[in-house]
């Protein structure tokens, strides 16, 4: 079984050269720990910067630069900023390669239901709607299931969906899977994690093309 | 040129009243208006419907004018940083309109572009499409949005000019340039107001024409509001 990071490792490994990468809020934030330095890529945050760093050293934080998380960043060689309309232009216009973000459930349609949950505290949408709404290429990390044990993937979220029919793939702590025509796709197992475990903790349709091979991370 | 500087805040919330529909740029508090809320709070004007991505945290930002209860309703993206916000939404003190981040800068783009609405994908299928006009492009369906109308856009830049060419730094752009010109009256505080001419014409980021106000700011604060760093070793 994977912790945040061993899923975040997993994903990291879907970054190809080349990329703008969006990184939602959480295990997504942890994927730029983990790609391959080898990698030419760009993050994007939406709130109006390409070319994101790592945060800064104690005293160099900038209250003028941070992401959509509200964290102080810093940015790298060949970074710039812009507003926020044209930030959106470039992820409704398809201009970021990659969307990772979290969820609280994903369909095996690859609805996706991130926002609200009904009778608690309502935060909002932020960028989550438009990213899934437009992005070609999303990956959602997520644990398998929720803390009270209960599937994360279902055959229809009974949450207040985010998007429609845009989840491509999902890299959580048992598994990851390919949203296809035909439900959830396993496609990996996570290390020391059986084919049944899976089943078990799956709501949705799962289709099994045996043998499944085990992560390699 | 054209002069637009007035000599203080109060000058340049000249004409707010109670009930009138403001933009606030800003994300989180990164870039907000620091001067022209204090003012706000200041003259206590009230019933007041606040376009702005966030709505500050408790004791900074819109949070102020929250906590004195001059706003009517919030229209924004994201919430999710202020008690007393969660507290007056659920008492039912406060309409909250929350929308798609994009589509949020895009209906203040409109205004400020005179496009009257436009067709975005972002909501299509969600509760935030519920009684919206849909229509669909290239095979994808797409809901119809309106642009704003606003009395009063309050923007922040970092340096600006009399004629009113702004220059925003780093990520403090953000919706302040796309609120400029986006409503009736625009007003820009500035953390450093430059004599005409010293500002290079290839660097402004908002032109002068999309502005009716500015002011020298004073005293910003820039709370940080989510401190991270990294070890130097």
């Amino acid at each position: 079984m994977l912790d945040k990071n061993g899923i975040a490792k997993r994903i990291a490994q879907e970054v190809k050269n080349g990329y703008y990468v969006n990184l939602g809020i959480g295990i997504p934030t942890l994927v730029a720990n983990h790609v391959r330095s080898d990698i030419e890529l760009e993050f994007q945050s939406e709130n109006g910067v390409l070319g994101m760093g790592p945060f800064p050293f104690e005293g160099e934080e900038d209250p003028d630069i941070i992401n959509a998380g509200k964290q102080t960043i810093t940015t790298l060689p060949g970074a710039s900023f812009f507003d926020s309309s044209t930030s959106f232009s470039m992820i409704r216009g398809q201009h970021v390669d990659l969307t990772i973000l979290g969820a609280m459930e994903v369909a095996e349609n690859g609805d996706i239901a991130n926002w609200k949950i009904p009778g608690r505290m309502v935060k909002g949408m932020g960028g989550a709607m438009d990213l899934v709404a437009s992005a070609e290429n999303i990956i959602v990390a997520m644990m398998h299931t929720n803390k009270k044990g209960e599937s994360k993937l279902l055959k229809r979220c009974s949450l207040p969906l985010t998007g429609v029919g845009c989840v491509k793939r999902i890299a959580t702590n048992l598994a990851f899977l390919e949203v296809t025509d035909h439900g959830f796709k396993l496609l990996e197992r996570a290390p020391g994690v059986s084919v049944e475990e899976i089943k078990k903790a799956t709501e949705g349709t799962l289709i099994i093309e045996e043998p499944i091979p085990e992560m390699n991370i | 040129m054209i002069h637009k500087t007035v000599a203080s805040v109060s000058e340049a919330l000249n004409g707010l009243s109670d009930g009138m529909t403001l933009m606030l740029g800003g994300f989180g508090l990164c870039g907000i208006p620091e001067n022209c809320i204090a003012q706000m709070v200041k003259t206590g004007v009230k019933d007041i419907t606040c376009i702005s991505n966030n709505a500050g945290v408790d004791d900074f930002g819109l949070g102020l004018l929250l906590q004195q209860r001059q706003i009517k309703k919030m229209i924004s993206s994201y919430v999710g940083e202020n008690d007393e916000f969660e507290r007056q939404m659920l008492s039912g003190e406060l309409q909250v309109d929350l929308i798609p981040q994009g589509t949020l800068a895009e209906r203040c783009k409109a205004a400020q572009s005179g496009i009257p609405a436009f067709y975005t994908p972002a909501g299509y299928g969600t509760e935030v499409g519920e009684g919206k006009e849909s229509r669909e492009f290239n095979g994808k369906m797409h809901l119809l949005e309106h642009a704003f109308k606003a009395d009063f856009a309050f923007v922040k830049a970092w340096k600006g000019d009399s004629t009113g060419n702004l220059i925003f730094k780093g990520t403090a752009r953000n919706f302040n340039a796309c609120m400029a010109g986006a409503a009736k009256i625009t007003v820009a505080e500035v953390e450093e107001l430059v004599p005409v001419g010293s500002l290079d014409p290839n660097d402004i980021h908002v032109p002068g024409i999309f502005v009716q106000r500015i002011f020298q700011g004073k005293t910003y604060e820039k709370r940080i509001e989510q401190r991270t760093v990294r070890p130097r070793n």
